[in-house]
């Protein structure tokens, strides 16, 4: 198994949802974060007083793959998180040792 | 009937529309300091929401009762000096009847007292904002009592009060700009050089943590304003009031767009913060000139008051003075501003005949006595109210401890927080199960 993680911009939350369900993707996690890569911050101005705020808001949304649907699910995800304009994201994925549904106990791939 | 008209006019009678129009003028100054706790409080990093808040509240609570004590009768009271009034009668308010008018006018003394009472709670408020994250709340509610009596009562007293030296001399205030707003931001300079800087000033970013909360402020100190100046003629019966009225609207309506378009031209965005802080100033320089103006003149002090405190709100960065919410930088330049125009701007056809430099005989005798006024006044709070946190701050202490002030000074403060920001409602991350009253109830309940 592998655990694909994706921090994207937040307004293309609803797009990649919709994309990994066509694809059958049954669950995945999303938290609100921030962060920041090329992309950088953006200045904000209060009195005069000029702030270079470099932490933008990021979506980082993870998915449980098997293996052989790894590489597929890691395109669908980059395809429509893909805006072409600087600060798009990234995608990443790592080995999973185990997952286990809590309510059934069922273990391995059985419990994605 | 022509008897009963010159007898008015020798002895004014209680006029009801008058005391009517006083006591709704009481009520919106009053909604100012809650006003002014949003504007303050929006201001501030989330963690020290609630301390803002309260700073300006207490002020309410401490104040009400030490102008019914003796606050009134030493701003009030017959003069002594031209330093200080005094009036036992006043004392505790005990010997005053309800009808007995206030020396002149056609409203009852307590209408007058009561009036004046939430001009004296405003000002100590006003301080607050300089003083942002750090200050402990028991140290600033008996500064906020300290300050009152040593420098706004005298104060007021020399500005309005019969006798006082600055209403003798002819400086002109019509609703405070030197009593209130030079008074409060000279004094906001003098504490901050005595308890120093926020924890990270210049370092860390401090952004205000809702604007949103700043412009309901700035709406309510906006909307009040008109009770504090339209209602400092004590009536309306020369149209001077209505003057005030329209003049405070159009300064204020200039120095936003002052402000804003300086900082459009300086810092490239007509910032939310800048119209907020634009209205205010506004609102502050017209506050000392809006009975001596004219509506044309009105938009000449907005729109300069405007722009200087735009400026001046840069200065701290500069001098390295932790004016944290700008009291200094809005208060008292808006308020040296507003009062020493009024010896450009004034027409001689408003509250009194005294002409500014452009109109009349182009006489700087009211600038001169503006000038007296305005530093006198700086002057002295300035030095008592830095002697004030001084005294302070070697007894009890002014500062909570870098540790509350770094992790936030409401839990340290006041043992709550202004916002639960936990996505499941608290639930989740709540570590006590109820609050303990709660529980001893539902035990009593099951018994």
């Amino acid at each position: 198994m592998k655990l694909i993680t994706a921090v994207v911009k937040p307004h293309r939350l609803d797009e990649i949802k919709e994309a990994l369900q066509a694809f059958g993707v049954h669950g995945l996690t999303v938290t609100e974060a921030s962060g920041y890569g090329r992309q950088r911050g953006h200045t904000e101005v209060y009195r005069g007083a000029e702030y270079t705020v470099d932490l933008v808001p990021k979506i980082r949304i993870e998915v449980l793959a098997e293996d052989d649907d790894a590489e597929q699910l890691i395109d669908v995800i980059v395809k429509a998180a893909r805006t072409g304009k600087i600060g798009d994201g990234k995608v990443w994925s790592l080995p999973v040792e185990t997952a286990v549904r809590v309510r059934t106990g069922e273990r391995g791939p059985d419990a994605l | 009937m022509a008897a009963a008209i010159t007898l008015a006019a020798e002895a004014p009678k209680l006029s009801s529309a008058n005391t009517g129009f006083m006591l709704i003028c009481s009520a919106l100054v009053l909604i100012m300091t809650p006003g002014l706790a949003f504007f303050y409080g929006g201001m501030v990093r989330v963690k020290s929401t609630l301390n803002m808040l309260m700073m300006s509240f207490i002020s309410i609570g401490i104040v009400t009762i030490l102008w019914v004590l003796y606050g009134f009768s030493l701003a009030f009271g017959t003069d002594s000096g031209s330093l200080i009034g005094w009036n036992s009668d006043w004392v505790g308010l005990s010997n005053i009847g309800l009808t007995q008018l206030w020396d002149g006018y056609t409203i009852p003394i307590f209408v007058f007292m009561v009036f004046q009472m939430m001009f004296a709670i405003i000002t100590p408020a006003l301080i607050s904002g300089a003083l942002a994250d750090r200050v402990k709340f028991s140290a600033w509610a008996l500064f906020v009592a300290l300050w009152a009596t040593v420098v706004y009562f005298p104060v007021a007293h020399w500005v309005w009060g019969a006798g006082g030296w600055a209403f003798e001399l002819g400086v002109i205030d019509f609703a405070g700009g030197t009593a209130v707003h030079i008074n409060a931001g000279a004094a906001a300079l003098g504490v901050i050089l005595v308890i120093g800087k926020r924890v990270g000033f210049k370092k860390d970013p401090m952004r205000p943590h809702s604007l949103p909360l700043v412009m309901l402020g700035a709406g309510l100190l906006w909307f009040g304003w008109f009770g504090f100046n339209a209602g400092s003629w004590l009536g309306n019966d020369d149209g001077v009031g209505a003057l005030m009225f329209v003049n405070t609207q159009v300064a204020t309506a200039a120095a936003m767009l002052a402000w804003l378009a300086y900082e459009k031209i300086r810092h490239g965005a007509f910032t939310t913060l800048g119209a907020a802080s634009g209205a205010v100033a506004g609102l502050v320089a017209i506050t000392p000139s809006g009975g001596a103006v004219s509506p044309l003149g009105a938009i000449a002090v907005g729109a300069i008051a405007g722009v200087l405190c735009a400026m001046a709100v840069g200065l701290k960065y500069k001098f390295g003075y932790d004016d944290s919410l700008d009291v200094v930088g809005v208060h008292l330049v808006g308020g040296v501003a507003g009062s020493l125009l009024i010896g450009f701007f004034a027409t001689g056809k408003g509250q009194s005949e005294a002409t500014g430099v452009f109109y009349g005989d182009h006489s700087f005798d009211q600038l001169w006595k503006q000038c007296a006024g305005v530093f006198a006044i700086l002057a002295y709070s300035l030095v008592v109210s830095a002697v004030l946190a001084f005294l302070l701050d070697k007894t009890i202490g002014m500062r909570v401890s870098e540790d509350d002030e770094i992790a936030g000074i409401d839990q340290a403060e006041h043992a709550e927080t202004a916002y639960d920001f936990s996505g499941a409602g608290g639930g989740a991350a709540r570590t006590t199960a109820l609050p303990t009253a709660v529980a001893d109830a539902s035990k009593k309940v099951d018994a």
